[in-house]
């Protein structure tokens, strides 16, 4: 079903540091706040409001931080990939060395 | 008959009329030239930049009922109602890599539901139409449930409550007879317009509460050493309320139940169609990085749960509604037209989602049951006038169940449509990156986590009801208590695998996939959108 790519020289690989970056970058703010026991305390308090309350809501503005992260490095990364010529993707794949540049 | 706040009431009805306005013309602004096309009426044409998605999803995802209940949790059970901040933090970032290819996929196939892809994707109209009723079944009480929260403000404004059943009524159905006439003149551009009114209220009523009532209660310290004073054990029994920090056995509940709360809540119709009404890729991702700004303000609405406990709201009084909590907050600490605007907020804020609400389920039923079932040949103009008279359908429905049964099956119900929604999730989001799953083992799956959610939720009592009355159970195998809906995700996910395994094997017909692996990463100017098919005639 899926069209047949074939990846042409100087393409990026599927799996790229911009990409593997971003994905982490997802990844903090969800180990984060999933991990109960490292925030679920009083002390230290914060202008009277206990730590399991500051802590998380401080999360939420870094949690944003990380998706920006996330959306900017994947868009230089699919600019990047943009670059590559398409007509790689375009053009059924030609055998190995049959293709002059 | 209690005291009406007459200042109050004027601004909350000068707002509501207000509105009203704006949903009626609504219709005229962006208008397209096909307005007979379902995705017109249904999506918005999908045509909406990062702002106007931003205030929309905003206005959609945190609802008039959300700004009720979750302080109301937290002024009950303290902690365990703040887990609607983990459960904000994580839905972002968790679907930041999902819906940018539901979005691409959608728009190059004309996909006006999640039913429609998987549709396209499986070839399998079971198990499209396994994920549509789902879908209506979850959004019918997340309905009623808007009901419920302009039902509290009005009751705190001093109107209902009393008299015969009719008079006590006639403002809800006043309000709903409204709504229900501009979303069908108007489709999504009318609470995509109402949003901006909604959202903006909201901002400014929270950022005014949370500066504004620690003033007059003595600061934070203060606050919190009332809660703390309250979620303190009897001395005699050793029995709390709840808590003002997580305990360690209630640290998994918490947790599960913010990450299938997250997972859940892009699975619901209502998120989705925000979603596809985007006019770009980019611009969904770029709203999956502004949204949190909504929770911050949830997480500090959360808070005035605890200020309404510093500030003696519903105080030696045994039969409080915890809902009425924060409105009566409000009224006590507010001067009376600014209690009307906060009123205005959260009864606006109810109108927004109930619309998408209604516009969503009728996209599901139009798309999905009638013309896959009923009317194959069903032309744009059709599909368009029958989702019109399914939201109307909706809402009297919600009304209905609001009217009919009591509040507390409403919430009852939709805790469940909590737990259902999320069993599409396999099926959606597996199918978004591989074709490996087999149809009729996600469709199996799914079977199978609505059963167990169902059940393990039928055995759930609390104070307030005798079934259905809360989401988290002892987790099979872990032994710890979670929420059933991730529970029933997770046997979802073993038997969709467990019987694709087997389904291989014996070489079941596999179902036609009219998707293309290029579609799942197209933006807006690509060629493969330029030229897609509008949407209505995509099968």
């Amino acid at each position: 079903m899926s069209s047949s790519q074939s990846p042409s020289a100087g393409a990026l690989p599927v799996v790229s540091p911009a990409r593997v970056l971003a994905g982490l970058c997802l990844l903090v703010p969800i180990v984060v706040v999933l991990w109960v026991p490292s925030y679920s305390k009083t002390d230290p308090a914060l202008g009277g409001m206990p730590f399991f309350y500051w802590y998380q809501l401080m999360w939420v503005p870094l949690s944003a931080v990380f998706t920006t992260s996330a959306y900017l490095l994947l868009r230089r990364d699919e600019a990047a990939r943009k670059a590559v010529p398409s007509v790689a993707v375009q053009v059924p794949a030609q055998p190995d060395g049959g293709e002059q540049s | 008959m209690k005291h009406v706040d007459w200042t109050a009431m004027t601004v909350f009805l000068l707002f509501f009329a207000a509105v009203t306005v704006m949903g009626f013309l609504a219709s005229r602004w962006r208008r397209a030239d096909d307005a007979q096309h379902l995705h017109e009426w249904g999506l918005g044409g999908r045509s909406f930049g990062t702002w106007i998605t931003w205030f929309l999803l905003g206005g959609d995802l945190y609802t008039a009922y959300t700004f009720i209940a979750v302080p109301a949790l937290v002024y009950g059970a303290g902690a365990a109602g703040f887990f609607a901040v983990p459960y904000t933090i994580i839905a972002y970032p968790l679907v930041f890599l999902i819906l940018p290819r539901l979005w691409s996929v959608s728009r190059v196939h004309g996909y006006v539901t999640t039913a429609d892809f998987v549709r396209g994707r499986y070839g399998s109209r079971g198990l499209s139409v396994a994920v549509a009723l789902t879908g209506i079944l979850a959004t019918m009480p997340y309905v009623a449930l808007q009901l419920v929260g302009i039902q509290a403000v009005l009751d705190v404004l001093g109107v209902g409550g009393s008299g015969n059943w009719f008079l006590q009524d006639l403002p809800l159905f006043l309000a709903f007879g409204v709504l229900a006439a501009y979303t069908y003149s108007s489709g999504l551009r009318a609470p995509a317009l109402i949003a901006f009114v909604k959202d903006t209220l909201v901002y400014v009523v929270i950022l005014v509460a949370v500066i504004y009532i620690p003033m007059r209660l003595g600061g934070y310290g203060h606050i919190f050493d009332a809660a703390a004073h309250k979620f303190t054990p009897d001395p005699v029994t050793h029995k709390a309320p709840g808590s003002l920090v997580t305990g360690p056995a209630a640290q998994w509940s918490y947790a599960t139940l913010a990450f299938g709360s997250a997972l859940a809540l892009f699975m619901y119709p209502h998120s989705v169609t925000g979603v596809l009404a985007a006019k770009s890729r980019n611009t969904v991702r770029r709203n999956m990085a502004i949204l949190p700004t909504y929770s911050l303000m949830l997480g500090l609405l959360a808070l005035l749960g605890f200020m309404a406990i510093a500030a003696g709201v519903g105080k030696g009084d045994k039969k409080f509604n915890a809902q009425l909590a924060v409105p009566q907050l409000f009224a006590d600490m507010f001067p009376s037209w600014f209690t009307g605007v906060a009123f205005a907020a959260i009864g606006v804020g109810a109108l927004v989602p109930a619309a998408i609400m209604s516009i969503a389920a009728a996209n599901l039923f139009t798309r999905n049951v009638y013309k896959e079932f009923l009317r194959p040949d069903a032309t744009p103009a059709d599909e368009t006038r029958v989702a019109k008279i399914a939201s109307l359908l909706v809402k009297v429905g919600a009304l209905a169940f609001v009217l009919v049964m009591d509040k507390q099956a409403a919430i009852n119900m939709q805790l469940l449509g909590g737990v259902w929604i999320l069993q599409t999730a396999v099926a959606l989001v597996a199918g978004l990156f591989t074709r490996w799953f087999h149809r009729w083992a996600l469709l199996a799956g799914w079977a199978v986590g609505m059963l167990y959610g169902t059940w393990k939720a039928y055995g759930i009592a609390s104070p307030a009801t005798k079934h259905f009355g809360g989401s988290a159970a002892k987790i099979p195998v872990i032994g710890e208590v979670g929420y059933i809906g991730l529970t029933g995700f997770v046997l979802n996910l073993l038997v969709a695998v467990v019987l694709t395994l087997v389904l291989r094997a014996l070489k079941a017909p596999e179902g036609a996939d009219e998707t293309a692996r290029a579609d799942y990463s197209a933006e807006a100017g690509d060629e493969a959108v330029e030229r897609a098919p509008q949407p209505t005639l995509a099968h």
